[in-house]
């Protein structure tokens, strides 16, 4: 990093031990310095495999996109789980809700399945409301469950909406006014609003043939002269993953203000420990219901930016509960009560777990060169009798990476449940003064004013 | 005056239950109009009770290992429907070897069909055609997730047996996404035909169509659950793992070998599980990576609905839960039909919010 090129050999050490000290302190600093080296990282790849400068600039959107996407529903889960004590693990089908209701408003009347044709900005209105309206049918009688039952009711309530927007039965119906509305049963809706960013750069949004207005000629003629790339859809993306950021940043500040007032002060006291905080004459079930409806929400508003506009199409599959559990691993690597860890752990999930797979197969076999593809495990590892290896990796990697990147989730999730559960940065030293009370560091001074929590809390540290 | 009394209670403290149990009065009353006024035919009835009760009494069987290991470790267990479907794997992995090996490469057999292996067809597994390998299969499918079973309880969850429930039922869903996608990475990941369906004789009693492998899955499945019922009430064993999942604590110290009853549990449950998944490919003549994924929710319904804990509410639950999902279809047709598995779920739902300690009350263990 940026402390080895330092003119006098002595001072490294010196630097990296202020580079470290930077990066407890200053959450922005310790998130800038992952998401540069997934960059390098990622660029590094792209220079592997040979890649222009357009399939580089790909490269960099496809991983802002990932990660800006998963830290927001990772953001919002946090908020479930690592606030307020909330087993949800029915994030998918709440992120359905939210694309779904989107699509269906904001749907071309004309198109199959017909939607209403309202405006983007009133379909995301829409669809979050949509969201957090099947989040306060979910928790008005399920919070009252033990954690473990609240779960399962989670997940079967995420299959249910599945199943729903898979069946036919929906695929095109007629509201009582004779509007006609649709789900599109198993095939979902592809006939989508574009990303509203494409307005920034084409007259039409819906074509990129329509012609470009000044903004687009502007910039597609800045990057064709400079970089000379002349895909405008990678200058669209990248585009789409800035403004994702700046979204991620909102709901981070909107979170953390919630997490430091007395409300998110009174959930910490939930998780914790329910009973004190009831016989402290909180009501505790109307501030579980809101943080739910406000989560559901948020996951809502990630469905759609995600499945909504990145994809542009919605369709049942990508619903399956495998999509809540991604989001599980990545909160839980992050650590379950920290924003920043949340926006971390996304960052982990998606470019280390979710993206770097996918071009691992092609790095492999660039440098190694393997024509072997057996299309069975016997027939892979039969040959190992006869000394060869090569079906074998052929297998691996042309048929069952994606297999074997799941099971090296599991794994990894076992082994985080294990030895870290806390994440890279969970639970965090959490004032529950107003005031800073962790001014002076000294140890044992300040009274620990949180009986209740677990044991490996450590003495002081930020706040997030 | 008395039971008034008690109905106006009722009333005012739940609501809810009262008008659910009016919704499941008035399809009742529909159901004897229908079978009275023709709309429904006693064959048709008859139908799906009977693949209600087939569907059911699997779900049981797998819930029974399901219910202890709540009870006992005090967590749910997310991997228990990936024990299925590698019992399901390994059992017909091996029935499918047995049926084929004098004319066919063993590679292509043992990998039930992956990547161009013989078709179902031409190794023709049928209870009647080839009833050896598919005891043969069951018998291997009971072995083989009996071993998955202690093993992931070895490496998974005994290095933290003290922790809270979620912490293990997270890393249970660890264990779930590993095995299903094992499964996976040595066979295949579509849904491939098994059974050679051709060859299964069927009978009709009445107008209600039985094949002899339903008939098989009932069989099976009843010796195994009095089986399970012998073995907890004539040995200590079921007075220890009741003891067990009552108080650990006390438990151990009036010298019952926790260890010991915990691996009983795992036995028990792994095994009843692995029997479980094969027989439902029996009956579906399909396998698939995620089959017990896929039942995994109905057996937590079943298991919530008898009362976590308890073996014969397991049993009553997962009947429940068939029926109900097959009955549905009388009124769920057409396009409605695929809502059959939501009416399951939106059941657990309801037994979950209105009477959570099962429909039986809180029995626990046997």
């Amino acid at each position: 990093m940026s402390a080895d090129r330092a003119p006098i050999d002595r001072l490294p050490s010196d630097r990296l031990d202020r580079f470290r000290e930077l990066l407890e302190r200053s959450d922005a600093a310790l998130v800038l310095t992952a998401m540069a080296a997934f960059y390098v990282l990622f660029l590094g790849i792209g220079a592997i495999l040979n890649y222009d400068l357009a399939g580089l600039i790909s490269i960099l959107g496809q991983v802002t996109f990932f990660t800006t996407v998963y830290a927001l529903v990772v953001l919002a889960l946090n908020l479930h789980w690592g606030y307020a004590g909330l087993f949800n693990i029915g994030i998918a089908g709440f992120m359905a809700v939210g694309v779904y209701t989107m699509a269906m408003l904001t749907a071309p009347p004309t198109g199959s399945p017909p939607g209403l044709g309202l405006p983007i900005s009133v379909g995301i209105v829409g669809g979050m409301l949509g969201a957090a309206l099947i989040g306060l049918v979910t928790a008005l009688p399920a919070l009252r469950l033990r954690a473990d039952y609240l779960a399962i009711v989670t997940v079967a309530i995420s299959e249910i909406i599945r199943l729903t927007y898979n069946s036919p039965a929906f695929s095109t119906f007629t509201l009582p006014g004779g509007i006609a509305l649709g789900t599109g049963g198993a095939n979902g809706i592809g006939d989508f609003p574009s990303n509203p960013v494409r307005a920034i750069y084409f007259t039409d949004p819906g074509s990129a043939a329509s012609g470009t207005t000044p903004i687009g000629t502007a910039v597609f003629g800045f990057f064709e002269t400079v970089f000379g790339v002349f895909r405008s859809a990678v200058i669209v993306d990248l585009t789409y993953g800035l403004v994702l950021v700046v979204v991620v940043f909102l709901v981070y500040t909107l979170l953390a203000r919630v997490g430091n007032s007395p409300f998110g002060r009174v959930l910490k006291a939930i998780r914790e420990d329910e009973v004190v905080a009831k016989s402290l004459g909180k009501d505790t079930n109307r501030f579980k219901i809101k943080t739910f409806m406000l989560g559901c929400a948020l996951m809502g508003l990630a469905g759609i930016v995600w499945q909504g506009f990145g994809t542009g199409a919605v369709y049942p599959q990508a619903f399956r509960p495998e999509l809540t559990f991604y989001i599980f691993i990545a909160v839980i690597i992050g650590g379950a009560g920290s924003n920043t860890g949340s926006v971390l752990g996304g960052a982990v999930f998606a470019n280390l777990l979710f993206l770097l797979p996918q071009y691992l197969p092609n790095i492999i076999e660039q440098t190694f060169a393997i024509e072997a593809d057996p299309n069975n495990f016997i027939a892979a590892v039969g040959p190992i009798a006869a000394g060869e290896i090569a079906p074998l990796f052929g297998y691996v990697l042309n048929q069952r990476l994606p297999a074997l990147r799941f099971v090296f989730v599991g794994v990894l999730l076992v082994y985080l449940m294990q030895n870290r559960p806390e994440g890279l940065l969970g639970h965090r030293t959490e004032t529950a003064a107003a005031v800073d009370l962790s001014e002076g560091h000294t140890p044992g001074a300040a009274t620990q004013p949180d009986p209740t929590a677990p044991g490996n809390e450590t003495g002081g540290g930020d706040d997030e | 005056m008395e039971p008034y009394a008690r109905g106006r209670r009722l009333v005012r403290e739940q609501p809810g239950l009262v008008i659910v149990a009016a919704v499941a009065l008035l399809l009742v009353a529909d159901l004897f109009a229908k079978l009275l006024g023709g709309g429904l035919t006693p064959a048709r009835f008859g139908g799906f009770v009977w693949d209600g009760l087939v569907i059911g009494l699997l779900i049981g069987l797998a819930g029974i290992g399901l219910s202890l290991t709540y009870s006992i470790l005090g967590f749910a267990n997310f991997a228990h429907g990936d024990y299925i479907s590698w019992g399901a794997f390994s059992g017909w992995a091996v029935a499918y070897l047995l049926a084929g090996i004098d004319r066919y490469a063993a590679g292509g057999l043992l990998l039930i069909g992956a990547g161009n292996g013989p078709a179902p067809g031409d190794v023709g597994v049928s209870i009647t055609n080839t009833p050896l390998s598919i005891v043969a299969g069951l018998v291997v499918a009971v072995a083989f997730t009996v071993g998955v079973s202690l093993a992931v309880d070895r490496f998974v969850y005994r290095p933290i047996r003290s922790a809270d429930g979620i912490t293990l039922l997270i890393a249970s869903i660890g264990v779930a996404f590993a095995l299903r996608y094992l499964i996976v990475f040595f066979f295949y990941s579509g849904r491939q035909g098994v059974t050679d369906i051709s060859r299964v004789p069927s009978y009709d009693l009445g107008g209600v169509v039985i094949n002899a492998h339903e008939l098989t899955i009932v069989v099976v499945g009843l010796a195994l659950m009095v089986g399970v019922h012998l073995l907890l009430q004539r040995t200590k064993l079921g007075k220890a793992m009741r003891a067990m999942a009552d108080n650990r604590a006390l438990a151990q110290v009036t010298g019952i070998p926790v260890e010991g009853v915990i691996r009983t549990t795992w036995i028990l449950g792994g095994g009843l599980a692995g029997a479980a998944g094969y027989l439902v490919v029996l009956t579906q003549g399909t396998i698939a990576y995620d089959l017990g994924w896929l039942l995994l929710l109905l057996i937590f319904a079943a298991v919530i609905m008898g009362g976590i804990g308890s073996v014969y509410g397991a049993i009553v639950g997962g009947l429940v839960i068939g029926l109900a999902s097959r009955l549905s279809l009388i009124w769920l047709t057409g396009d409605l039909s695929s809502f059959a598995e939501p009416v399951a779920f939106g059941l657990m739902i309801f037994v979950l919010l209105f009477r959570p300690e099962g429909i039986f009350g809180g029995v626990s263990t046997a």
